[in-house]
Formats: C-alpha cells, structure tokens, sequence
C-alpha cells in the first residue's frame, strides 16, 4: 500500500467516525432522513461495485432487501437480534449466486428484465406462502432505536466501502473492468467471466439482504407489498448512476441530493415522486452519462490542461 | 525426414464445423511446429476464420481434437484455452476504450499463461509496448488512438500472457502500404524471437516472406500444404483463388 492509500483510508475512517457522531447532536426528523441516507448510500454502493463495472443493470435489489426483512421478521421472536443480519447476509449471497449462476450468461436487456422479474417472482411467492398461512404480514416489535439502526448502517457502509476498495485494487475487480468493456476479450485473456460475474454478484446481493434485516424494525409492520417494493430498485439505480459509478465515492454524491428531493417532493406532492423518478432518468442518460463523477473527472481533466498550458 | 528436429506444438486432428447443413471446415489435420510460423490462406469463405475460432475455444469443434504439447484443449472454454497459452488478436481489433494503454497489456497478463500482477505486470507491459512500437503513447487515452496502433496495442495485450501458440487473425488487414511494412517488420521481429505463430492472412507478400509453412483451405478442406513457394505454385490452389482457365 502507497503513502496515499493509507491517507486515503484515513480520511475514510475519519469521515465515517464523524458522521457516526450525528445522533448526539442532530433533532429527530434529521435523523429519520440520516437512516435513508445511510440505507441507501449501501444499497447504491453495493449496486454500483457489481454493475459500475460490468454494465450489467441488476433491478433485484427489492428481492435482497425484501429477503432480509422477511429474514429478520421470521426470526425476531426466535433468534437473537444480532444474528439475524448476519443470516442475511449469507442468505443473500446465496440467492445471488443461484440468480448469478441462472442469469449472468444472459446479457444485455435479457439480465435486466430477469432481475425485475425475480424480485415480482418472490413477492408474489411470499404473498401466497402467507394467504395459506392466513395472514398479510409479521409484526416486528423490538427494543431496537433508529440511532442503533443508524449505527449499523453506517458501519456496513464502511464495510461496503473497504470491500469495494480491496475489490477495486485486486484482479477480481480488473476482471471485471475487461469484462465491462468486452466480454469476449476477457474470455481470451484467460478470465472465467462467469465465475468472476457470479462472485461480485453475490456482494450486492449480500449487502441489500443485511440492509433489509437492519431496517425491518423500522417499520413495525412487514408486508410483501412493501419489503419487495420494486420501487427500491429502481431509486438505487437511478442514485447509483446519478452520483457515478466509477469511483467509490461516486454513488453516494447521488444518495444525499436524491434522498433529499424525494423528502421533499413526497411531502408537498406525493403523487409526484415517479415523475421526479423519471425526471433523474432523463437527466442521467441525456446530461450526465458519467454521473457527478464524470462532471468532476472532466473539471479536474481541464484543471490540470490548464495548470500544463 | 529433417523436420521431426523440431517438435510439434499444436496438433489439429480431423477437425470438423458444421453450422446446421453447412460444414464450415471438414476434416482438417495439420502439425504447427516449435518456433513456427505458419499460415493458414485460402479464398474468402473457406474457413480460415471458423479454424481459428476453434483453436482459441471461441466455437466447440463438431468433430475432431486440437492437442497443445500433447494435450487436447478442443472442447475446453475459451479462457482455459488461454491460460494453457494459445492466445489470440482479433480480425476486427478490440481494444478496451475504458481502461488505459497500460491497462490493456496488463489485461493480457493477469488471467493468461504466465500470470504478471501489480508492478510486475505494469512493467513488463511497458517493455511489450516499446517492442510493438508503442513507447511513446503509454499515456494517451485508448479511444484517440490510430488504427494501426490499436492493432499494436491488441498484440502487446495477447503478447503479455507469454503464449505458447499466437494466433494472428489477419492482423495486416485495413492497413496501408507504409503501415503494412511496418506491420510485416514487427511479425518479423516475433519470429526472429523465436516464437510459434499461427496467422492467417490475406496479404501475399507477407505469407511469402513470413511463413515457413502455409496450409491451403477451400471450402472447409485442405487443398495444399507446404512452404509458401510451393503452395502458391500449387494448380488446385491457383484454381481455388482464380478458378478454372475455362471459366476465365
């Protein structure tokens, strides 16, 4: 590791303890936006650490998200708390490398609509598996605060991101750059893309499923509906690909405005949050392809023309 | 015969395509001796190019085996192929527009034969692209490159895994007179290093002055095998090329 890394990692750590101090000084309604920040700054992370690289736009975080809040409303009455999100985590992955395994030799649209189908697919699932049982969702009642939901947020986010980071450097994570670029390159370069696609998968999958078992005390009341709501993911793409994806940094640059606008657009119209949805999309594809990363790539590019000129 | 001297690299054995009704290529066996050139010619159509992508595992033969060293790779997926060291450039070329010029050589070196990481890699790529020419545009972005120097950079990349067989998928094809000699002089100094190369080409002048051995295909089959003056001499492969008297 250069002298840089390891200011960079400082300055990470750093960031991190700081905004893991907010609870002490910030009001309550601040803190309630803070825990979708921090919920979807891992989501967007996550995402954006398989499909930056490979362009692979994967819509099955709901299913992830939705399994680990099913994980943690099953369980609540039966297991300690803390295990659960660790159950989800390995649940999660593993749902990931099935869906990697059955769907990663699709490409293209054929990946994305698959991804979208799954997480309607387990919904669905769920919905009938509870109609049999006879009845519409779990109740989850617990000690747990939103500062404690807060602080395991954050500390998965930092977690996410040093992965991310030791993903980046290795050659797993180069593998996937190629593979992004041009899958038939990387076969005849000697790289298994199967096996590397499904690998990286299962980190996003992972992640969304402990976010889901994390956040379900939050809402009390767990139904299909909402744990799978595909609405999530498409928020995450649109947050992901509006911050960037090629740096890690990126996603969470299109967390906090995006968190932000929708707060405030689904309070004064909130029939208007698909609009604002759609709005973002338009914007990404036709203004900002690379996201505020590229904004800030091509800034920095021209500084430093300018300061060579 | 005086050629047993040097020993066999790669053995293609019977080797057969079908795409539904088409048979693509039928029957081929050849030998592609050590510290070889050899080139595969033949008239559009005649399935050079389907051969190829057999041998680098980019098409499953129908029938047949392809050996490396005695060991059959026929039937294995591309990237095995690969990290046993048959490596492969592209009729079309195929440069990786993201990722930097050193990022692409060192893309050929992670994964493939010998396998080159970190520092390592990053300096053995930069020693491949001096030797392709590339010296000076280590540090230009990948997508204002010229034609002919995406066509080095593909070479540096396949060269950085160290193959045992290089496959050369007409890599002298769309360049222009200066760029063509130039591209032949670099072909030439691969093989004055003493490495196994399989290219096929269209462009004569380079099969006559590069090539130990050609085998001519027509029609999926072999019509002709042998040094490029007697092949090119060869009746049947005058008629494949030009067809009959009679019809001219």
């Amino acid at each position: 590791m250069s002298a840089t890394d390891y200011r960079n990692l400082a300055i990470s750590a750093g960031l991190v303890g700081l905004v893991a101090l907010m609870p002490f000084y910030a009001s309550g309604y601040v803190m309630t936006l803070a825990v979708t920040v921090a919920m979807f700054t891992v989501l967007a992370t996550s995402w954006a650490l398989f499909s930056g690289p490979t362009h692979y736009i994967s819509l099955a975080t709901a299913a992830f998200y939705g399994l680990g809040a099913y994980i943690t409303g099953l369980g609540i009455d039966h297991l300690p708390y803390w295990t659960l999100p660790l159950i989800a985590g390995v649940a999660g992955a593993i749902v990931a490398a099935l869906v990697g395994v059955a769907t990663l030799r699709l490409s293209g649209v054929y990946f994305v609509i698959f991804t979208l189908g799954l997480a309607e697919l387990i919904r669905q699932l769920v919905t009938f598996a509870q109609v049999q049982a006879g009845r519409q969702g779990f109740y989850v009642l617990t000690s747990i605060s939103e500062t404690m939901i807060y602080w395991q947020l954050v500390a998965l986010a930092a977690v996410v991101w040093l992965v991310g980071w030791l993903i980046w450097r290795s050659r797993l994570g180069f593998a996937l750059r190629i593979i992004g670029n041009d899958e038939t390159v990387a076969r005849h370069s000697g790289i298994n893309t199967a096996q590397a696609k499904v690998l990286l998968f299962m980190v996003p999958g992972a992640a969304a499923a402990i976010v889901g078992a994390i956040m379900a005390p939050r809402y009390v009341y767990i139904e299909p509906s909402m744990a799978f709501g595909p609405i999530l993911s498409f928020q995450v793409v649109i947050m992901a690909l509006l911050g960037g994806t090629r740096r890690l940094w990126g996603p969470i640059a299109g967390v906090i405005p995006f968190t932000l606008l929708w707060e405030v657009i689904s309070g004064n119209m909130p029939n208007q949050t698909y609009l604002l949805l759609g709005v973002a999309f338009l914007l990404i594809v036709y203004v900002l392809p690379g996201g505020f990363v590229g904004l800030y790539e091509k800034a920095l590019h021209r500084w430093r023309e300018g300061r060579a000129a | 015969m005086a050629t047993t001297m040097t020993r066999d690299v790669l053995s293609v054995r019977g080797l057969t395509k079908r795409f539904g009704g088409l048979v693509a290529v039928n029957g081929m066996s050849f030998d592609v001796r050590e510290h070889e050139v050899m080139g595969i010619i033949g008239p559009n159509g005649s399935g050079k190019s389907t051969m190829i992508n057999m041998i680098s595992g980019a098409l499953q033969p129908t029938a047949g085996t392809i050996t490396l060293n005695g060991q059959q790779i026929s039937g294995l997926p591309a990237y095995q192929i690969n990290r046993r060291g048959v490596s492969r450039t592209f009729q079309l070329v195929r440069p990786l527009n993201e990722l930097s010029v050193m990022e692409n050589v060192v893309a050929g070196a992670a994964f493939g034969h010998r396998r080159r990481w970190g520092h390592e890699a990053e300096a053995f790529a930069e020693t491949l692209l001096q030797k392709v020419g590339m010296g000076r545009h280590i540090h230009l972005p990948v997508a204002s490159l010229t034609y002919i120097d995406t066509k080095r950079l593909e070479l540096a990349r396949v060269l950085a895994s160290e193959p045992e067989v290089l496959l050369l998928d007409e890599w002298l094809a769309g360049l222009n007179p200066t760029e063509l000699t130039t591209g032949i002089e670099l072909i030439h100094s691969l093989r004055a290093e003493g490495r196994t190369i399989i290219v096929v080409e269209h462009v004569m002048d380079a099969i006559r002055s590069l090539c130990d051995r050609c085998v001519v295909m027509s029609s999926g089959a072999m019509i002709a095998e042998g040094t490029p003056a007697e092949v090119l001499a060869d009746r049947e492969v005058i008629r494949a090329y030009l067809g009959d008297e009679d019809d001219a």
